[in-house]
């Protein structure tokens, strides 16, 4: 947490946020506190679910108080970047409709333009990125849906660093959970990286992440993914069974 | 949208009939007593005293329903004040009293604004006498569970009424604008979690893991000449905050509050039907919207089955009906999880048959992903889920509009969403059920799309049914898996350009050996010294 705290001035915010959630999670005197909280967060790289949830809570509590600046905010923030959790749905579930105004229109034309004021068109994208997303259409073939998209709207992504990063190992994650093996272009539309690029990328991962470079039957670069219970299901322990020592506890006077 | 969100979540919520009632005043005297209440009060107050907690459960159980159903059967009970001196005007015995009266105005008649800005401010005496550790009483489990109950239902009753803005005279609106307080979303939030923290509770749940305390074992009773009730307050109150959280759509936040309860275990709060389907109900239908399926799936499946073996037992309790309601609602939710993760493994046969018998037909119907199959999406929902609620006090500008339905119609909008997004998803089920292995070429050539769009349906596939638990895991609520990798046997076929293959992976059940072992050795110990009891001569 906060790396970058040291170059700041040295407060104590994110510190004491936690514990201000903590002891008064329905107090709505720490609405500013979490307000900073979540620009801190932005610019620290740091993410707080539960301090961001809780501050959506309070402005359902009472809609005037509402930023919708710093709605978007946390919608970028864990939407976008808390994925594959399900933390984009849990701040829509706390958002009136009115805010968000997402209508119809989504499910029906993604792209239509409506007249839309500024923070509309804003959410509006959000919610188009994160079905992208939901759906993981990164890019398929020419369409490259996801990253075309963030591109368009580079003003709402590049206010949060870290956005690309985030969402490539997103991307990683799915790839990993159905891939043995994937072929070098899937993997460069799913990551938005190319040519030299992509070759330091994935030099990067071999080193680090265990990745293993294939040469592929004639056709290119294969990439050998970790291997994990989703992608090697002989791996995945049968965890299930095990049974908590207090359950055991329950027989002891009969062992004994 | 549905129209089938017109349901009552508890009876007698009949809002807006209001006017109905000034024809009962005129027969109604509030401060006629009559002798079989002045009987009742005398002797709960005496049991109360006496801490005879059967005495006790008895009258609030029976005595309570059955004078209800004889004597105050469209009107209310005789006001505080007329039995107050039949027992000693003690302070916390009135209070009680009042709860109840309440309550059994809630249940048969409809109240006024006035009578629900009332029953706020006695929620609010009583609370803060049970916090400030004045009581010393012993109460039935049943009946704080009812406080705890009834206390959140008044308050997502009132949050209904109160968002029914069109039709309210100019009176009701300044009453609303001067008692602002009266069931504040952040007032009943923090009560219930003041009982939680007062109550220890947690800690005292902790402890008991550790052999220290005991709480569960006694069902949260005090052998030891104190007092239950703040402490099984407080444990309610974790399910009222999980209940809270719902109706206000912040599913995370109320399955954080559950936490210190491990559901996957009995406990007290399996000592009362009424708190046992509330919190699985709750519990489900939270992990339903995180798309954890399987959890709810597992649970679902367990209470129905419980409820299928038990509910003769209950029919006589005045929850009954509650109790089919619920029931019912369960089905449904379970239908709409097992349609979108058909992990029909996981349920019992019983639950199996009965859910086919209720949905069976418009399961299959679910699977089509077409118009009407959305609309059963829709109406399941909105015949199943919580009775959701805006928190935030009305614009009492001009004019005045109704938002009642706002909470509900966000939350299905979404949960619409979310099974639009997974709509291809059964298609690909279909063939990977069918395969052990096949070529992405020929998959894409049965499912009439192209290769990209074949991968991208196959990573929503892993995604979507790989979900993410409250301790950040990933699991699996996949049936059928699968793994793409490059396959060495294809690689000679010349047509198939795709060398790429899918391979299937059924998901066999988990068989817990380990917990049905445990209860078979409980239950072997149990009839050995039963037998031993049994002297032969």
């Amino acid at each position: 947490m906060g790396r970058e705290r040291e170059t700041r001035k040295p407060q104590q915010v994110s510190y004491t946020v936690e514990q201000l959630i903590a002891v008064n999670p329905y107090n709505p005197d720490i609405l500013p506190d979490l307000e900073n909280y979540v620009n801190e967060q932005v610019s620290s790289q740091t993410y707080s679910l539960d301090a961001n949830l809780c501050l959506l809570r309070l402005y359902q509590f009472e809609p005037e108080r509402m930023s919708t600046q710093i709605v978007a905010r946390i919608l970028v923030k864990q939407a976008l970047m808390a994925m594959p959790a399900p933390d984009f749905s849990l701040c829509l579930f706390l958002i009136p409709e009115r805010v968000v105004f997402f209508s119809q229109y989504l499910f029906l034309c993604l792209r239509h333009t409506c007249c839309l004021n500024q923070m509309e068109e804003q959410f509006k994208t959000l919610i188009v990125l994160s079905h992208y997303l939901e759906v993981c259409t990164f890019a398929t073939g020419r369409l490259r849906q996801f990253w075309d998209e963030a591109a368009k709207s580079r003003h709402i992504v590049e206010s949060v660093p870290g956005f690309e990063q985030a969402i490539q190992s997103y991307a990683i994650h799915v790839l990993s959970l159905t891939y043995q093996k994937v072929p070098r272009p899937v993997l460069a539309e799913a990551i938005n990286i190319e040519g030299l690029s992509l070759d330091k990328f994935l030099e990067h991962q071999e080193a680090n992440c265990g990745w293993i470079l294939e040469k592929g039957h004639g056709r290119g670069q294969l990439i050998v993914l970790p291997h994990n219970e989703f992608n090697h299901p002989e791996l995945k322990k049968n965890t299930a069974d095990n049974i908590p020592l207090e359950h055991i506890t329950r027989i002891f006077p009969i062992l004994g | 949208m549905a129209t089938g969100y017109d349901y009552d979540d508890a009876p007698g919520d009949y809002e807006g009939a209001a006017d109905a009632r000034g024809s009962q005043d005129v027969a109604y005297d509030p401060n006629f007593v009559p002798d079989s209440v002045k009987t009742f009060v005398v002797h709960l107050y005496r049991h109360i005293r006496e801490k005879n907690v059967y005495e006790i459960h008895q009258m609030y159980e029976t005595s309570f329903q059955s004078l209800s159903d004889r004597l105050f059967k469209d009107t209310p009970w005789p006001s505080v004040d007329a039995v107050a001196n039949y027992v000693d005007n003690d302070h916390v015995f009135c209070l009680l009293y009042r709860e109840m009266w309440f309550r059994h105005l809630y249940a048969r008649l409809s109240p006024t604004l006035k009578q629900r800005i009332d029953s706020w401010d006695n929620y609010c005496s009583l609370f803060q006498v049970v916090l400030h550790g004045v009581v010393n009483m012993q109460l039935p489990n049943q009946w704080l569970w009812d406080m705890v109950d009834e206390f959140v239902y008044q308050f997502q009753s009132f949050c209904q009424y109160r968002a029914k803005m069109k039709n309210k005279t100019e009176q009701e609106i300044a009453l609303l604008r001067q008692y602002d307080q009266a069931w504040n979303v952040y007032g009943v939030l923090n009560f219930l979690q003041a009982l939680v923290e007062k109550s220890m509770i947690i800690q005292i749940l902790e402890q008991e893991k550790e052999g220290i305390e005991q709480f569960t074992a006694t069902d949260g009773y005090d052998y030891n000449g104190g007092s239950n009730v703040l402490k099984v307050l407080g444990y309610f109150s974790m399910v009222g905050l999980l209940r809270v959280h719902c109706l206000l759509g912040d599913y995370h936040t109320g399955l954080k509050c559950l936490q210190p309860i491990d559901i996957t275990q009995q406990g007290v709060y399996t000592s009362v039907i009424g708190s046992h389907i509330t919190t699985i109900y709750h519990y489900g239908f939270a992990n339903l919207m995180l798309r954890r399926y399987v959890d709810a799936i597992r649970e679902f499946n367990k209470i129905l089955l419980y409820i299928y073996k038990t509910k003769q037992f209950h029919q006589k309790s005045p929850q009954y009906e509650q109790i089919l309601k619920k029931n019912e609602q369960m089905y449904a939710l379970l239908a709409i999880c097992l349609s979108l993760c058909p992990q029909v493994k996981l349920v019992e046969e019983t639950v199996n048959s009965q859910l086919r018998e209720k949905y069976g037909e418009k399961m299959i119907r679910m699977q089509r992903y077409d118009d009407e199959a959305f609309s059963i999406y829709d109406e399941l929902f909105s015949y199943a889920c919580p009775k959701f609620i805006t928190p935030s006090a009305p614009s009492f500008e001009e004019p005045l509009v109704n938002y009642n339905q706002d909470a509900y119609r966000l939350q299905l909008k979404l949960f619409l969403y979310e099974v639009k997004q997974q709509q291809l998803l059964s298609g690909v089920r279909t063939f990977l059920k069918v395969y052990s292995t096949i070529s992405l070429g020929k998959l894409a050539n049965y499912m009439e799309v192209d290769e990209p769009t074949l991968r991208t349906i196959l990573m929503t596939y892993k995604h979507k049914t790989h979900a993410v638990d409250s301790d950040g895991k990933i699991i699996s609520n996949a049936d059928v898996d699968f793994y793409i990798d490059d396959n060495k046997i294809t690689h000679n076929v010349v047509e198939d350009i795709m060398k790429d293959m899918v391979h299937v992976v059924e998901s066999k059940p988990v068989k817990r050996y380990g917990d049905y072992f445990l209860r078979q050795i409980v239950k072997l110990e149990g009839v050995i010294n039963d037998m031993d009891w049994v002297k032969l001569d």
